[in-house]
C-alpha cells in the first residue's frame, strides 16, 4: 500500500467511527432535561456544518456534566473560605456559587424565560434562529440581567469550547472533531522530523490520549 | 502535640530548583539534609509519561502541577486604600507544588541577567542623575555582581544542558547570540534548537530592521546531553506541551532530570513530600530548625544547625512573617524590610495572522523561539524617554495548544458559525510575539499578613499590594511599540496590539515571575538577606529564590534564582561551615 492510501484509510476508518452512534453515556449532574438543554445550547454556539460536526454533536452536553460532578463542579480546589464580598474585577471572583449550583441555576432561568416568552416551548424546542437571539440577548445582558446572565453565558462558552478542543477522553471532542476542524494533530508528541519544514501541511491525522 | 525529630545537619523547606540544588550541593558536602516539600512526590515515569503528559484540560487548564487555592492562596489590592480579597482560583500567576516545584513545568527559558541588572540604581544614578529616579521607587543594587555570578550561571546552565548560542564569549562578541550579554566563560553546553516558521520570520523582519536576534537560550535540550553529576537528559521533540506540563521524553532540564536520580543514591539526604513548613523556629538570633505538619495532620520539629527557605517568593516572604523574623514592612513610614520590594514583570503581546502562511503552532517547545535584545535594560538612551528599563521581544512557538490558543481576527463575533469558520482558518496561521518587560519595585508595592483571610491551619494568608509603576507602563508601551514594528515588518494579513495597562489584575495569566519581598543587598537597612542570601538576622538562616530580587529586569528569572542559589551554596561550604556566623 503506497503512503498516501494508507492515510486515505486510516482517515476513512477515523470518519467511520465519528459517523457511528455514540453509545448513551449515563448523565452523573445533569438531568436529561438539562442536558438536552446544554446540547441545544453547544450546538448553537459550535454548530454542525459544512465543516464538520459542531459543539453538541461532538459531546458537550456529556464533557460538562462529568465536569461539574467533579472537582470542577464543586470549587473543591479553590479557596472558599468566607467572608464572600464584592470586589473589583482586578481581584477574581468572589462568589460562593460553584459552577454546578451555576449551572442548575442558570439553565433553570433561561428555560424559564423561554417558556414564559415563546407559548410554554423552552430553549431546547425552539427554532435554530431563535436560539441564537435567546443566546445573543444573554450574552448582550439583555435577559436574566439580574440572574447573572451575561457570566453564565460566558461560563457556558468557555466549557463547551475547553471541552470541545480538550482530549476525547473528556467526552467533548468526540472522534477528534474539535482538533479536526483546525488541524490540531494532538497528543502526537513528537514533530522532530518537521519542525523545520516551514509552511507544510503537517500529513498525520490526530492522535488522542485514550 | 508536637513531636520532635533527631537533628539534622541542614533543612531546607520547599524542593523546587533552589532546594534541589542547595540540596545536592549541602549532601555533596557530606552534611546530612532534609528537605520538606509540601507538594506530592513527583517523577517522569510515574507522572507525566507520554502516554499521560499531553492532556491540556488536566494540566494547563485546571492546573495539576499548581497548588490548590484550597490549599494556599494570597489575598491581592492594588492600593493601601482597598481591601484585599483572596485570589480564589489563579489567574496571573500559578505558584507551583510538588517535588521538583516550578522546575517541573516551567517553559525553560534560561536567561542571565546583564552586568548593569545588578547595579540598576547606581548605574541610572551614574548616567542620567538622582532626580531621573521617580522618588516613590525602592529599586536597590544587588550586592553581588555578574562576574561574582558567572561561574554559577555557567555550573546551573552545564546541569541543565542548555541549549544556545553564546553572543560573549570572554569578552568576544560573537555572531548569532546574544551581543548584549555579559562576558561568558564558555559557551553553551549544547547547540540551538530547530527553528519553526514564525521565529524565523521574526527574525528575519527584525534583521531588516537593524536589530540583533539570536535563539532564546532553552532548558529544552537540542540533543541528548550528559551533564556533570553523570545525569543524562534526552533530546526535545518539540510536542507543543511544556508550560504548565512535565516532561515525559526526559528533555526539559528540572530537579527530576538533573538532580534527583544523584540525590535519590545519596543515603545522607532525604525529601518529605506532603510536608508543610508551618514556622521557622528559633531563639537567641540563631534558628533552632523548622516546625511542620504531613498528610495525616501530625506536627513535628526538625532541629537543624542551618535553615534554608526556598519556598516559592511568597511563601518564603510568609514564613519569615509567620516567624517573626525581620522587621515588617510599612509602606507609610517606609521602615521595615520583609515584604519590601515586591516587582513583578511587565508584559504584552502582538498577535498576528498570515491568510497565506502554515505557522503550525503545535510544533512548540517552552523555549523554542527567536528573541531581540536590543531595547532591554540600558541598551538605549532612556534620557530622552523619560522612564528606566526595558524588555526582550521575542517570537517563542510555545503554548500553541487549542484550549488556551485558538485565536481569530478582530472583528469576529465569540461563537456560531462565523467563529467556527474563522478559528478553523486562523489557527494553523496565528501566532503571537511577546515583550518580556522589566517591573521596578516601588513604595506601595508590597507583601504583609492578611488581617482577615486564613489558610486550612488557621494562619494569615499573604497580602499583595501590587499596582504597575507609571514608569513601567510608560517603558512598556514604548517596548509594545518597537515590537509592533517587527510585527508590521513581517507583514502580516493582521494584528492585535495588547498593551499593558492599569490596575493590575490577578484575573488573566501573565506571568509567574513574582519577585522580591525577602530582597538581597549589601545594606541591612534595605535588604533583608546579605549577598550569600543570608539573613542579617538569624545567621544560620538562608532565604533562597526570586524573593531575593530587589526589583525584576526584563527577562525569566530562573537562571539567576539558580545562580544565586548555588552562590550561596558555595558560600555555606566552603566558608560558613568553617567559622558559622555572618558571612557580610
Amino acid at each position: 500500500m503506497k503512503r498516501r492510501e494508507w492515510l486515505a484509510s486510516v482517515a476513512a476508518i477515523a470518519f467511520t467511527g465519528c459517523a457511528a452512534p455514540a453509545p448513551p453515556s449515563p448523565l452523573r449532574f445533569f438531568t436529561p432535561e438539562e442536558a438536552a438543554t446544554i446540547t441545544a445550547i453547544a450546538d448553537r454556539l459550535i454548530p454542525t456544518d459544512d465543516l464538520g460536526p459542531g459543539a453538541g454533536e461532538a459531546g458537550a452536553a456529556t464533557f460538562i456534566d462529568r465536569e461539574l460532578a467533579g472537582p470542577y463542579g464543586t470549587s473543591r480546589d479553590l479557596y472558599m473560605r468566607p467572608p464572600f464580598l464584592p470586589g473589583l474585577p482586578g481581584q477574581g471572583p468572589q462568589s460562593p456559587a460553584t459552577p454546578a449550583a451555576r449551572y442548575r441555576a442558570g439553565l433553570a432561568a433561561l428555560d424559564a424565560h423561554c417558556r414564559a416568552a415563546f407559548a410554554g416551548r423552552g430553549f431546547a424546542d425552539l427554532a435554530p434562529p431563535l436560539q441564537d437571539r435567546m443566546l445573543a440577548d444573554l450574552e448582550g445582558g439583555r435577559i436574566l440581567r439580574n440572574d447573572g446572565g451575561r457570566a453564565f453565558f460566558d461560563l457556558v462558552l468557555r466549557d463547551t469550547i475547553d471541552g470541545f478542543f480538550a482530549d476525547p477522553a473528556y467526552g467533548g471532542n468526540r472522534g477528534m472533531a474539535g482538533w479536526r476542524l483546525i488541524g490540531f494533530p494532538g497528543a502526537r508528541y513528537d514533530y522532530r522530523d518537521f519542525v523545520a519544514r516551514h509552511g507544510e501541511v503537517y500529513p498525520e491525522p490526530p492522535v488522542a490520549l485514550a | 502535640m508536637t513531636l520532635r525529630l533527631k537533628p539534622v545537619d541542614a533543612v531546607i523547606i520547599g524542593f523546587g530548583w533552589s532546594g534541589a540544588l542547595l540540596a545536592e550541593a549541602l549532601s555533596s558536602a557530606g552534611l546530612s539534609v532534609v528537605a520538606l516539600e509540601r507538594g506530592r512526590w513527583r517523577d517522569t515515569a510515574e507522572n507525566f509519561p507520554p502516554s499521560r503528559a499531553p492532556d491540556e484540560l488536566r494540566y494547563a487548564v485546571r492546573h495539576d502541577l499548581v497548588v490548590k487555592p484550597a490549599e494556599n492562596t494570597i489575598t491581592f489590592r492594588n492600593s493601601v486604600a482597598q481591601m484585599a480579597l483572596p485570589i480564589r482560583a489563579w489567574g496571573s500567576f500559578l505558584p507551583a507544588s510538588g517535588a521538583g516545584g516550578g522546575g517541573v513545568h516551567w517553559n525553560g527559558q534560561t536567561w542571565r541577567f546583564r552586568p548593569s541588572d545588578f547595579t540598576l540604581k547606581s548605574d541610572t544614578i551614574a548616567r542620567y542623575g538622582k532626580r531621573f529616579l521617580p522618588p516613590d521607587l525602592s529599586i536597590e543594587d544587588w550586592g553581588v555582581t555578574y562576574d561574582q555570578l558567572e561561574p554559577y550561571y555557567d555550573r546551573f546552565e552545564y546541569i541543565c544542558g542548555i541549549s544556545g548560542k553564546s553572543g560573549n564569549l570572554r569578552g568576544r562578541i560573537e555572531a548569532g547570540g546574544n551581543p548584549f550579554e555579559g562576558p561568558r566563560a564558555r559557551e553553551y553546553p549544547t547547540p540551538p534548537m530547530t527553528m519553526p516558521y514564525a521565529p524565523t520570520l521574526f527574525a528575519e523582519a527584525s534583521r531588516e530592521l537593524g536589530y540583533h536576534p539570536f535563539p532564546q537560550p532553552s532548558a529544552n535540550l537540542s540533543q541528548a546531553y550528559t551533564n556533570p553529576l553523570g545525569v543524562t537528559l534526552g533530546a526535545c521533540t518539540y510536542c507543543g506541551f511544556c508550560e504548565r506540563f512535565g516532561c515525559g521524553n526526559y528533555a526539559k532540564a528540572s530537579p527530576q532530570t538533573t538532580l534527583m536520580p544523584v540525590l535519590r543514591r545519596r543515603k545522607n539526604f532525604s525529601l518529605r513530600t506532603e510536608c508543610t513548613a508551618l514556622a521557622i523556629d528559633h531563639e537567641g538570633g540563631k534558628a533552632r530548625g523548622v516546625t511542620y505538619t504531613d498528610a495525616s495532620g501530625e506536627v513535628f520539629f526538625q532541629p537543624a544547625e542551618i535553615v534554608l527557605c526556598c519556598a516559592y517568593t511568597f511563601e518564603n516572604i510568609r514564613l519569615l512573617l509567620l516567624s517573626g523574623i525581620g522587621a515588617p514592612y510599612d509602606p507609610q513610614t517606609g521602615r521595615g524590610v520583609v515584604g519590601r520590594n515586591y516587582a513583578y514583570q511587565t508584559t504584552s503581546s502582538v498577535a498576528l495572522g498570515f491568510d497565506g502562511k502554515l505557522l503550525n503552532p503545535f510544533i512548540g517547545a517552552g523555549a523554542l523561539g527567536t528573541v531581540v535584545d536590543d531595547w532591554n535594560g540600558d541598551h538605549y538612551d532612556h534620557g530622552p524617554l523619560g522612564f528606566i528599563g526595558g524588555a526582550y521581544l521575542a517570537a517563542l512557538a510555545t503554548n500553541g495548544r487549542p484550549i488556551l490558543n485558538h485565536p481569530v481576527p478582530p472583528g469576529v463575533p465569540r461563537w456560531g458559525a462565523s467563529w467556527k469558520r474563522a478559528v478553523a482558518k486562523s489557527y494553523l496561521r496565528t501566532t503571537r510575539l511577546l515583550a518580556q518587560g522589566s517591573s521596578l519595585s516601588h513604595r506601595g508595592a508590597y507583601c504583609d499578613l492578611d488581617p482577615n483571610y486564613r489558610d486550612r491551619f488557621g494562619r494569615p494568608l499573604l497580602r499583595l499590594t501590587f499596582d504597575f509603576h507609571p514608569n513601567d507602563l510608560k517603558m512598556s508601551h514604548f517596548v509594545t511599540g518597537k515590537l509592533a514594528a517587527i510585527a508590521r515588518a513581517m507583514r502580516p494579513d493582521w494584528m492585535t496590539i495588547a498593551n499593558r495597562e492599569a490596575p493590575y489584575s490577578v484575573v488573566p495569566y501573565q506571568s509567574t515571575h513574582n519577585v522580591g519581598g525577602a530582597a538581597m543587598g549589601a545594606d541591612r537597612g534595605s535588604s533583608v538577606v546579605n549577598p550569600y542570601l543570608q539573613s542579617w538576622d538569624l545567621a544560620n538562616l538562608f532565604v533562597i529564590g526570586a524573593s531575593a530580587f530587589p526589583q525584576n529586569p526584563g527577562y525569566n528569572p530562573t537562571g539567576t534564582v539558580a545562580a544565586l542559589a548555588l552562590h550561596a551554596s558555595d558560600a555555606i561550604t566552603q566558608r560558613y561551615l568553617r567559622a558559622p556566623g555572618p558571612l557580610a
